[in-house]
């Protein structure tokens, strides 16, 4: 794969995100848990076919940012939030909106490997025979196809039957990744996704996160630094439930325009 | 110093072990030693001789018992893991604090109240004693039991399994049959089989319901035999015969109760399961 550091220069601060290629818009979005406010006020937008990290200190908001974009945070009693999400122009809360079929547009990858107790097939197999979106006779293609995107074909194909839970950490992960590529998201959500891995495993999944966005956008939290600068294009850094900026990666990490972002990224708290 | 502790307290454990099964090889071993020389192939086919002659069997009491203890399951085992669905799926609402409240008292009610009841509620209105009003006690008995443990086994369930199948796009109803009680199946079969056992073994709630039958019947609008009521007839009688027939009758009784938790084992053996 090429370097991730050798790119084009960058590019003007405005043109991060034209709207007219927005995958994500957020929009004066404001959420609470019961009494307590979780994100204040965010409005920003995110590029389609790019990687944005999203990071911070633990309980800035990040990963309730991430689960707000596929409405994960609905299961939470006392959860409720004010203004708009939209993923490819389309509300996320909107009304009318079926939560159901917003979670196939938008895929998630979890922190901790999460595979069924089944075999490998079956896992990549699942969400799209639900969502009704191939034949039967097309089901090996696709699960095929999604398991070679996810760089682990090469390593299950003779084992397809097989149960997931076989597999290494590392492995189970990009399963899970190929699971959700299966659905054909239009935005693939990532919540620390490396964090249980250990440092060969989480190599490979960054190549196939820098792989993937050539198909797909996506956004990953992360409370690694170097991980973010190494995948992501562009990089939003959160505290206390704001958006303290969100510019290009490589200018979040040499000249940042804010002094508590610059305070985060070397090390002087989180 | 901590080694000696260590070791006294592993000893104390299997002392524990010890007092736990040996009761258990006394209960099998005595039932096996009195009761195995009567039981042959014509006990399980052939009803009860008459008094003073050679041979019968407990038919009736094995018809009666897997008739009424089966119509129990039918009805009741789909109440009872659906409302354990309902309470871990839903667990703050205030339908479910109610249910697992009822339940828990239910399960602590000894099992002749419940008798006493289905006699009062199905027994003394239509005036007949029958199968039925037995398999609607035992069923009451089940419920709360079979209940509990469904709740108790998918609350084990990860958090994480059930967000997986969410975020792929699965409607919550879909998420929780086929992800969820899925992955923990074997714990809730375990359970059930907990409750057949135990209704199984019940003799209160059918002394005035199914009240008990001398003869080979599937009618269960009728007063039928049951094994446990067989073995209170026989082991309350007069005659030597039947304290033997009575013996026979107990070991008939735990060896329907083995098979049927094997045969229900390797039924739900899951080939990818991760408990069980």
């Amino acid at each position: 794969m090429s370097d991730p550091m050798s790119r084009a220069p960058l590019p003007a601060r405005e043109a991060v995100a034209a709207p007219s290629a927005a995958a994500v818009e957020v929009r004066n979005f404001s959420f609470h848990y019961g009494a307590t406010q979780a994100l204040f006020d965010l409005t920003f937008t995110l590029g389609r076919r790019q990687v944005t990290a999203v990071i911070g200190p633990s309980g800035c908001g990040k990963s309730t940012f991430l689960r707000s974009i596929n409405r994960m945070n609905d299961l939470i009693a006392g959860a409720r939030h004010t203004g708009e999400i939209l993923v490819e122009g389309s509300s996320v809360y909107g009304p009318g909106v079926d939560v159901v079929s917003l979670r196939r547009r938008v895929g998630m990858v979890f922190q901790k490997p999460n595979p069924f107790p089944k075999s490998i097939f079956e896992n990549v197999a699942w969400g799209p025979r639900i969502n009704g979106l191939v034949t039967r006779r097309d089901m090996p293609d696709l699960v095929e196809r999604c398991l070679r995107q996810a760089a682990l074909w090469d390593e299950v194909k003779d084992r397809l039957d097989q149960s997931a839970l076989g597999l290494s950490g590392g492995q189970q992960q990009r399963l899970c990744i190929a699971r959700a590529l299966g659905n054909s998201p239009e935005l693939l959500l990532m919540d620390e996704p490396c964090s249980a891995l250990d440092p060969i495993a989480t190599q490979k999944v960054e190549e196939l996160i820098f792989e993937l966005k050539r198909d797909y956008s996506i956004v990953v939290v992360t409370h690694n630094m170097q991980q973010a600068a190494r995948i992501s294009d562009v990089t939003g850094f959160f505290d206390r439930g704001v958006l303290v900026e969100l510019d290009v990666t490589e200018r979040i990490f040499t000249n940042p325009a804010h002094e508590r972002t610059e305070a985060y990224i070397t090390g002087r708290f989180g | 110093m901590r080694r000696v502790r260590s070791r006294i307290m592993v000893g104390l454990c299997l002392v524990a072990l010890v007092c736990a099964v040996v009761p258990l090889l006394l209960i099998l071993g005595t039932l096996l030693a009195k009761g195995a020389s009567s039981i042959s192939f014509d006990f399980f086919t052939k009803a009860p001789a008459t008094l003073g002659e050679p041979g019968g069997g407990v038919l009736h009491g094995l018809l009666g018992t897997l008739v009424m203890v089966g119509l129990a399951c039918l009805a009741c085992l789909p109440i009872g893991v659906g409302a354990g669905i309902y309470c871990s799926e839903y667990p703050a609402s205030r339908l479910a604090t109610a249910t697992r409240f009822i339940a828990d008292v239910m399960n602590g009610t000894p099992s002749i109240v419940v008798g006493v009841f289905a006699y009062a509620w199905l027994v003394a209105r239509t005036g007949q004693f029958s199968a039925l009003a037995g398999s609607a006690a035992l069923g009451m008995l089940m419920i709360p039991m079979v209940m509990r443990t469904t709740e108790e086994m998918i609350k084990l369930v990860p958090n994480a399994l059930r967000e997986a199948a969410l975020a792929l796009g699965y409607p919550r109803w879909r998420t929780s049959l086929t992800v969820v009680v899925r992955s923990c199946l074997p714990g809730i079969v375990t359970g059930a089989l907990l409750a057949v056992a135990r209704i199984a073994g019940e003799t209160a709630p059918l002394l005035f319901t199914a009240l008990g039958n001398q003869f080979v019947t599937t009618d269960v609008t009728q007063p039928m035999a049951a094994l446990p009521l067989v073995v209170y007839k026989y082991a309350t009688g007069p005659y030597e015969e039947w304290h033997r027939l009575g013996w026979a009758t107990a070991l008939v009784l735990i060896l329907v109760v083995l098979v049927l938790s094997v045969a229900a084992r390797l039924a739900t053996r899951s080939r990818f399961g991760t408990r069980g």
